[in-house]
């Protein structure tokens, strides 16, 4: 047994199977947020990717690759998505080193 | 229909086959067609690009092509009664010898003429005039463009296809063709490069009129999007890639019955290289012929035999019904993903 299975994507609706009704509330507002609306298809599906690799989730990553291709984008919107999500991951570990400083000033003289 | 959506899936398709009509009769739906409009015309398999996603398995090295004499009894057909368009594709059409001949012939019968004209055609030898050929016919060209850059061009048509259709673009632009209001109507189709399915067609239109103008100067009328059919080439690829049946699960996941009276199959008449009849080009690449109490050939043809006919269907119609439809206009319906 591997621990991410490629099919288990295709597999997700088991999830439900011991609290159906937290599935369908859950289905609902997931389905609710892909609909086209203020953001247009594209821009969510781009957002979903760069969410999937700060996520770093391998399920996420293949399935809003395919629907950003979908959606229209192509390999340079793509990556460029990724690299904002990239960026702003190191940005935020870059922020906290303002942390260790400030610990650091706590107990230098 | 259900929404197909990333990363979650409601239904699990299993690895069985579905049956095309099965999933018809599930929706109450019937597949027949209603009057013929438009004669699709396969004038042969020759062609000078071997594309990796054509369903044709068209290239340079193949022999199959229509002579003048059943390019004759086509005509014939067309006279007779009276169809009001014809579409003619190929291969490259182009390259039948009878190409010009039927062209003209059909326009002095008052067709409205389409030609599926893969846009490299044209640096080939005794082709530099094709411009002004389609212009002086008011043709109607209809050209595949996969994409608006190099890259993903290139590895669907093959090296070096990119740079030669737009400079034959440039071509059609310069001749009157796809410029605002003039009658010469150029557009264009977009295939997804690779195991996916095509964007909602106004969507991607608006960023082909964008990046094609900014880019090179160039203008087009409509964009059409098709899906691709998983037929001969592009099915090879499919299987060669592993992605056959994620594929094929994608098509029927994504079965929209609001494009089944939308489909071409419904207004067109399809005939191959050898006079044989068919729903469809996709039904002719798989030899699937007209069902079998109807005239197999063109010169057996009468319209009034094919209203109303019942469409043989396979397992590639799912790509015909998938989301917002493919037909050879494009999109068959505004929604449907």
């Amino acid at each position: 047994m591997t621990y991410y299975e490629e099919d288990d994507l295709q597999r997700f609706a088991e999830i439900g199977k011991h609290r159906p009704d937290l599935f369908e509330k859950f289905m609902a507002w997931y389905q609710a947020c892909q609909e086209e609306g203020a953001l247009s298809r594209r821009e969510k599906a781009l957002i979903g990717l760069a969410v999937a690799h700060a996520l770093q989730c391998p399920y996420c990553i293949d399935a809003f690759s395919q629907s950003c291709l979908e959606a229209g984008s192509n390999m340079e919107q793509m990556t460029e998505a990724i690299h904002m999500a990239s960026a702003i991951r190191g940005g935020a570990a870059l922020i906290h080193g303002l942390q260790s400083h400030n610990s650091v000033s706590r107990v230098s003289m | 229909m259900a929404t197909v959506l990333p990363v979650i899936q409601t239904r699990f398709v299993s690895g069985a086959a579905i049956d095309f009509d099965e999933k018809l009769a599930a929706h109450s739906l019937e597949l027949r067609a209603a009057s013929v409009d438009t004669l699709q015309i396969n004038v042969g398999k020759l062609c000078n690009q071997a594309c990796k996603h054509c369903h044709v398995d068209a290239g340079p090295s193949r022999t199959e092509i229509m002579t003048r004499e059943t390019a004759e009894q086509v005509l014939a057909v067309i006279r007779r009664f009276k169809i009001p368009i014809v579409d003619i594709t190929g291969g490259a059409p182009e390259l039948n010898p009878s190409f010009r001949y039927l062209l003209r012939q059909c326009r002095s019968l008052g067709c409205h003429v389409i030609v599926r004209h893969n846009l490299t055609v044209m640096f080939q030898s005794g082709q530099d005039d094709l411009p002004q050929f389609f212009r002086d016919h008011k043709v109607e060209v209809v050209s595949s463009l996969p994409y608006f850059l190099e890259h993903q061009t290139d590895a669907q048509r093959g090296r070096g296809v990119f740079e030669k259709s737009i400079e034959a673009l440039h071509r059609l632009n310069a001749v009157g063709y796809g410029v605002e209001n003039n009658e010469l109507i150029l557009n264009l189709v977009y295939n997804p490069v690779g195991a996916f399915l095509p964007p909602a067609q106004q969507s991607i239109e608006t960023d082909f009129k964008r990046e094609l103008m900014n880019r090179y100067g160039i203008s087009f009328n409509r964009l059409f999007t098709i899906t691709n059919m998983p037929i001969k080439r592009f099915l090879d690829y499919l299987r060669r890639s592993g992605n056959e049946e994620r594929y094929m699960r994608k098509l029927i996941e994504a079965f929209n019955p609001a494009t089944v009276n939308g489909l071409m199959c419904r207004n067109l008449v399809s005939v191959d290289w050898t006079g044989r009849l068919y729903d469809c080009d996709f039904n002719q690449m798989l030899d699937l012929r007209v069902a079998p109490e109807l005239p197999q050939t063109i010169a057996d043809f009468n319209p009034e035999k094919f209203a109303g006919r019942r469409i043989m269907t396979g397992s590639h119609c799912f790509g015909c019904t998938a989301g917002t439809g493919s037909s050879c206009g494009g999109a068959v319906v505004q929604t449907g993903r």
